[in-house]
């Protein structure tokens, strides 16, 4: 057994693990945060997304015992004093799942997808950073899937949140223009 | 899973010496969890190098020095890799999803195993996996595996993008082992299979990757394209870097050519920059550089259609870089 402390939804909490433990096993099977999903239990279908030091990542395939010292978001931990986050209050709006259970996935996905910028593989020019468009969406999210195919709802839910000042932030006005890309030519040195 | 051993690296020499029998050292742990849990890999300890202070991505004369903790995604969204490195951006941001390039480290995406699904599933016979237990993927599933290197004993892909753009772009790789410190030039890291398909690399055990370093970005234009079978999150059928210097009178003057989801290592088609540079750029010279590289291969009744896929990609690839 390891000793290790995390910090999970902003408390800090001191656990003996077995080495062996995913941080979603340890989320789910000893601090009762079921929330976040085992899908495949293998990092291809994204229903563990959490934020781990705000940055998202498959709880199943980081380590516990590695995860020392960080600070992990849950889906429980998204809401602040009782008001949804926008994106939770986005996937209602806009009806964007079926059964949920891809949801706190989605969302946590999304959560740090949106704080992260830059280009994705979509993206004509490297140099920018792009509009959220679906396209664009839909590339940076194709971590997460959903077996009832709910795709249609949840872009759209993410690009209400991502085109809203306090979801999108300065991408916001950053206006449109991102197009189809993987073609693009581009000239080094 | 087996359990194991855990350590948490604080340097470089630290890990190193912490190596032993049943060592392996983790990264982001993004392929070797997965592969604990699968029961392909049972380390007996891990040195877990994810937080080593090998996090800084800078210049380096007129190249630049990738550490080798680096997130895939830290790699892509840095100017240097968007600017001046573009092949090597667009090969990190078309690898696996957003949380997985978050997580995972340049120096674990350089040393991910294949996905040949005989590998992944204990259950089944693998050369890689169990030496001299056998390949059942030669007369069963290879439709994703090699067409030029292989052997008898192993068709097995190496699955990076990344690695694909770093053999194309000559980076080196420096690596720090029990007996000091070596620097590697890639596709020099990965091997073909020959007869230790076990072996996915040259790494000596206990050398750990510390630091990439790229020479002056080619001339020309630069592109790395993909396909595969869906959209995003998946492996390369194929996949090719390329770049193209062509001079005013439409001379080739440079070109680099490395190609993924062939073989057992990032291929480096020397022999199809060889037969381009000099020649005048175009359809008909794009085509013949192909055709040279793709002489050798020799695919499986499966995954024929890599030959012809290759082949378009190359021409189509190099026919984006031309000038216009």
């Amino acid at each position: 057994m390891a000793e290790i402390t995390i910090r999970v939804n902003g408390t800090g909490v001191p656990l003996s693990v077995d080495p062996r433990t995913s941080l979603l096993d340890l989320l789910r099977e000893r601090l009762g945060l079921t929330g976040t999903k085992k899908g495949c239990d293998h990092g291809q279908c994204g229903a563990c997304t959490v934020l781990i030091d705000g940055r998202r990542a498959n709880a199943c395939l980081a380590l516990a015992v590695a995860q020392d010292g960080s600070d992990v978001t849950t889906v429980e931990g998204l809401a602040s004093n009782g008001d949804l986050h926008p994106l939770q209050a986005a996937f209602i709006r806009r009806d964007a799942f079926q059964c949920g259970y891809c949801t706190p996935g989605q969302l946590c996905s999304a959560a740090g997808m949106l704080a992260e910028g830059g280009p994705s593989a979509v993206t004509a020019d490297l140099g920018d950073d792009p509009a959220l468009v679906p396209e664009e969406i839909r590339e940076r999210m194709s971590g997460n899937l959903c077996r009832c195919g709910a795709y249609v709802n949840i872009v759209a839910a993410i690009a209400d949140v991502a085109g809203s000042a306090d979801g999108g932030g300065a991408r916001a006005a950053a206006g449109a223009g991102a197009g189809a890309a993987s073609t693009a030519r581009e000239v080094s040195a | 899973m087996k359990t194991f051993a855990y350590d948490r690296a604080r340097d470089v020499a630290g890990a190193v010496a912490g190596f032993g029998p049943g060592t392996m050292y983790l990264g982001g742990g993004t392929n070797l969890v997965d592969l604990m849990r699968l029961g392909v890999a049972e380390p007996e300890h891990l040195v877990d190098v994810s937080k080593l202070p090998l996090r800084a991505i800078e210049a380096d004369g007129d190249g630049l020095r990738i550490g080798a903790a680096v997130r895939n995604s830290e790699l892509a969204a840095h100017p240097a890799a968007r600017e001046r490195y573009p092949m090597l951006a667009r090969a990190v941001l078309t690898g696996a999803s957003g949380q997985v390039r978050n997580m995972a480290t340049v120096g674990g995406n350089l040393l991910q195993r294949t996905r040949c699904p005989y590998f992944q599933d204990v259950t089944k016979a693998c050369n890689k996996r169990r030496p001299g237990s056998g390949c059942p993927a030669i007369d069963g599933d290879h439709r994703n595996l090699a067409i030029i290197g292989h052997t008898s004993q192993c068709v097995a892909t190496h699955p990076s993008d990344m690695a694909v753009a770093l053999a194309a772009l000559d980076a080196r790789v420096h690596v720090t082992g029990p007996e000091g410190e070596r620097v590697i030039a890639m596709p020099g890291l990965h091997r073909l299979p020959g007869s230790e398909p076990d072996r996915d690399t040259v790494l000596r055990p206990g050398e750990l990757i510390t630091a990439i370093r790229l020479p002056a970005p080619p001339p020309g234009a630069s592109a790395y394209r993909k396909v595969r079978e869906r959209a995003s999150f998946a492996f390369a059928l194929v996949s090719v870097a390329a770049a193209l210097e062509v001079t005013g009178d439409g001379t080739v003057r440079d070109c680099r050519l490395a190609l993924g989801g062939v073989a057992h290592a990032p291929w480096r088609a020397r022999r199809a920059e060889e037969a381009l540079t000099g020649q005048r750029a175009g359809e008909d010279a794009f085509r013949r550089a192909a055709d040279a590289e793709l002489a050798d291969a020799d695919p499986l009744p499966g995954n024929r259609y890599k030959v012809p896929m290759a082949r378009n990609l190359i021409v189509a690839v190099l026919r984006e870089l031309m000038p216009r």
